[in-house]
């Protein structure tokens, strides 16, 4: 099943009577439990492609189809309730809220959450969810007390409270070093082959892109190459 | 839920207003320092104001007066007071059925020499009362000595209190106490000295007065002024020897024409009072105590129609007047320093959050991003803008009481706990919250999540 369907996507920035194209038609499917990477340079797009897959921006035309239904034209609150949940985000600086414990970080996304979970649930699941992570002894450890891989893990711990279809990752190992980037990529990718979670990388990194089961490149707001995943090179998405 | 909602919103806040410790006190000074001295005015205030308010009814204000009404002889008018209608037992019956009556005196009045040894005196005023008289007036701090008792006024006891004066003039500012002096050639203890009071509205000399027992004034003091008439007449004399005998004493009792007495039947009466003092329990129970008055004084006098009336009341509605526009002033001027200083506690909080968002917009992106709506944005702020407030306010609460007593205690000022000043000062504080919290919240709310992301 299709999760994510994109029609002939546009976004055009206009300052003053400059029109600025960033994205120039893009159509694109993504399968439910696909691991896939967005690649391209700076200025090529990719941001602002994630920004509308994530239901951050929406599209200046063309037509977005997430889970079967079309959701270009929603209310800025409809999409707030769909970011909440259906879509986890794992960001390159974390944005973990300082002074905030691990716990309390991961709980955050709750609070905006219509049905509320009980304290106790809340709680029990967020710790679930740092176990999982690998930071069960970490529970009450603010960010600064956290190293970076640390803190980009309890970011995933975090993005998955809501049990979102999909997560984007937007350079979740800029700030990393190649270890921890590494521990961070097999976090995600075991998230995807165990829990079938689709999951979306955005990086300009080829090595970082070589996790993903699917490449997709984005050159000057155009797709050039991974259209189809059938003729992805690197199925499994094995180093 | 929606409770539970609520409390998880309130602990966001407090989890906020936590993480910056340092700026959240000195945001909250603002506001302590705002609340603090508006209950600290506000109890100090009060507490003056009801020093202001008692000092102006030690002056009389409360005070009600009710003279006889007058007597027309033959076409003759004699003028207010001239008729003899009030008895001791109107004042007992004031006291007793009247509730807005805090207290009330008898009074007869006599005119004449006070003599002692070589040294000899007219006061203004020699009053047969009773010791409620200094009660009514306000006038209960003796300078030495003490009050004729109620069983004084019963033996008629030739007992007197004197202003202060009749003390200078007589004994040169010696201790009176215990000597005799004569009054009309009656001759009295002094057991007291009155406190100095000195001149009241019109400008008459208070300290000049003798207080005695009303019934001695009256059995035992031959020219008792049992009306105006008589008293002016006998004040025009100022030799006291030539009343020695009770045989010069003025007709007591003017012969009510016969319609008159046709009209009010009424029993023998054996004593008359001039005058009686009334006070009111406050300021504003006078018009209900002047009623009360009127309507036991009808009852006792078997008046049916009002025209008939043989009473007058009067009261100090110039100096009720005076006294209510004092209090309101006061108020007024307090509540305007109130005000100023919770608007400037309040510009200190909306600035605070405009830095605070600020500061933290890319906490408000990634909460937009994590699915928070521009409402719980606006929520967010909003409250964390109230439980700052409200904090503050309730800092600056206590500060205030203690500081009013920190006042209270070392310089003995008169303060009073306003209970209605801590219920305001917490719902303003609330509303001072709201209103200079909404314009950062609303600009928070207002944060685009890409941008607010990418935020440096």
């Amino acid at each position: 099943m299709e999760l994510i369907e994109l029609k002939d996507i546009r976004k055009t920035y206009y300052m003053g009577d400059i029109e600025a194209p960033v994205l120039k038609g893009i159509t694109l499917s993504i399968k439910k439990g696909e691991f896939v990477a967005l690649m391209g340079a700076s200025g090529s797009g990719k941001s602002t492609l994630m920004n509308i897959l994530g239901c951050l921006d929406h599209a200046t035309s063309g037509e977005y189809w997430f889970e079967g239904r079309e959701i270009s034209h929603l209310s800025a609150d409809q999409r707030a309730f769909l970011r909440n949940h259906k879509i986890g985000f794992v960001f390159q600086n974390f944005n973990l809220l300082p002074r905030t414990t691990a716990l309390e970080n991961v709980v955050m996304p709750l609070s905006y959450t219509r049905e509320v979970l009980s304290d106790h649930d809340a709680q029990r699941r967020a710790v679930e969810l740092l176990k999982k992570v690998g930071l069960g002894d970490r529970l009450n450890y603010e960010p600064f007390k956290l190293s970076g891989g640390q803190q980009q893990r309890v970011a995933i711990a975090r993005a998955l409270i809501n049990n979102p279809s999909i997560v984007f990752a937007d350079e979740p190992t800029g700030n990393l070093d190649s270890k921890t980037s590494e521990e961070v990529l097999r976090m995600l990718q075991q998230l995807n082959s165990e829990q079938g979670i689709s999951i979306i990388v955005v990086t300009h990194d080829p090595s970082v892109a070589r996790y993903a089961q699917r490449l997709i490149r984005i050159h000057d707001g155009l797709i050039v190459d991974g259209q189809s995943e059938t003729s992805d090179p690197m199925p499994g998405g094995s180093q | 839920m929606r409770l539970f909602r609520l409390v998880r919103i309130l602990r966001t806040a407090l989890r906020a207003i936590r993480r910056n410790p340092m700026r959240t006190t000195l945001t909250m000074l603002g506001i302590i320092i705002g609340v603090g001295a508006v209950i600290a005015m506000m109890e100090i205030g009060s507490g003056s104001s009801n020093a202001i308010k008692d000092t102006i009814a030690r002056m009389g204000a409360n005070t009600i007066l009710i003279l006889p009404g007058a007597a027309t002889s033959s076409g003759i008018g004699f003028g207010a007071g001239s008729s003899l209608t009030l008895t001791p037992q109107d004042c007992d019956a004031i006291i007793r059925e009247c509730p807005a009556v805090l207290s009330a005196a008898p009074i007869v009045r006599a005119r004449g020499q006070v003599v002692y040894q070589d040294r000899n005196w007219i006061p203004m005023n020699i009053y047969g009362t009773t010791a409620d008289y200094l009660k009514v007036q306000g006038w209960t701090d003796l300078a030495e000595g003490e009050v004729f008792t109620d069983r004084d006024v019963r033996n008629a006891a030739r007992v007197c209190l004197l202003g202060q004066t009749i003390v200078r003039e007589l004994f040169q500012n010696q201790s009176p106490v215990g000597k005799e002096i004569r009054v009309l050639n009656v001759s009295f203890k002094v057991l007291g000295v009155l406190s100095a009071k000195g001149a009241n509205m019109v400008g008459m000399d208070q300290d000049d007065i003798v207080l005695a027992p009303w019934t001695t004034i009256k059995f035992r003091v031959g020219n008792s002024s049992s009306t105006e008439t008589a008293s002016s007449s006998s004040s025009s004399s100022s030799s006291s020897t030539s009343q020695l005998y009770p045989g010069s004493q003025a007709g007591l009792y003017p012969v009510p024409s016969d319609t008159q007495a046709m009209d009010n039947p009424q029993p023998v009466r054996f004593t008359n009072v001039d005058r009686i003092m009334v006070a009111a329990r406050s300021s504003s129970d006078i018009p209900l105590a002047i009623t009360q008055i009127t309507d036991l004084l009808r009852e006792r006098h078997r008046i049916r129609d009002p025209k008939n009336d043989d009473f007058n009341i009067r009261n100090m509605t110039e100096m009720r007047n005076a006294l209510s526009s004092t209090t309101m002033m006061m108020t007024n001027l307090l509540l305007a320093v109130a005000c100023i200083s919770l608007i400037v506690g309040g510009v200190g909080i909306m600035n605070i959050m405009l830095v605070s968002v600020t500061e933290r917009t890319r906490e408000i992106g990634l909460r937009m991003a994590i699915g928070a709506r521009a409402k719980d944005i606006l929520r967010q702020f909003l409250i964390e803008a109230v439980v700052l407030c409200l904090a503050g306010g309730i800092i600056g609460i206590l500060v205030g009481c203690g500081g009013s007593w920190l006042i209270t205690y070392f310089k003995h000022w008169p303060t009073e706990t306003s209970v209605a000043a801590i219920v305001a000062s917490v719902v303003v504080s609330a509303g001072v919250g709201i209103i200079f919290g909404y314009y950062p919240a609303w600009k928070a709310s207002r944060l685009d999540p890409i941008e607010a992301l990418r935020y440096e």
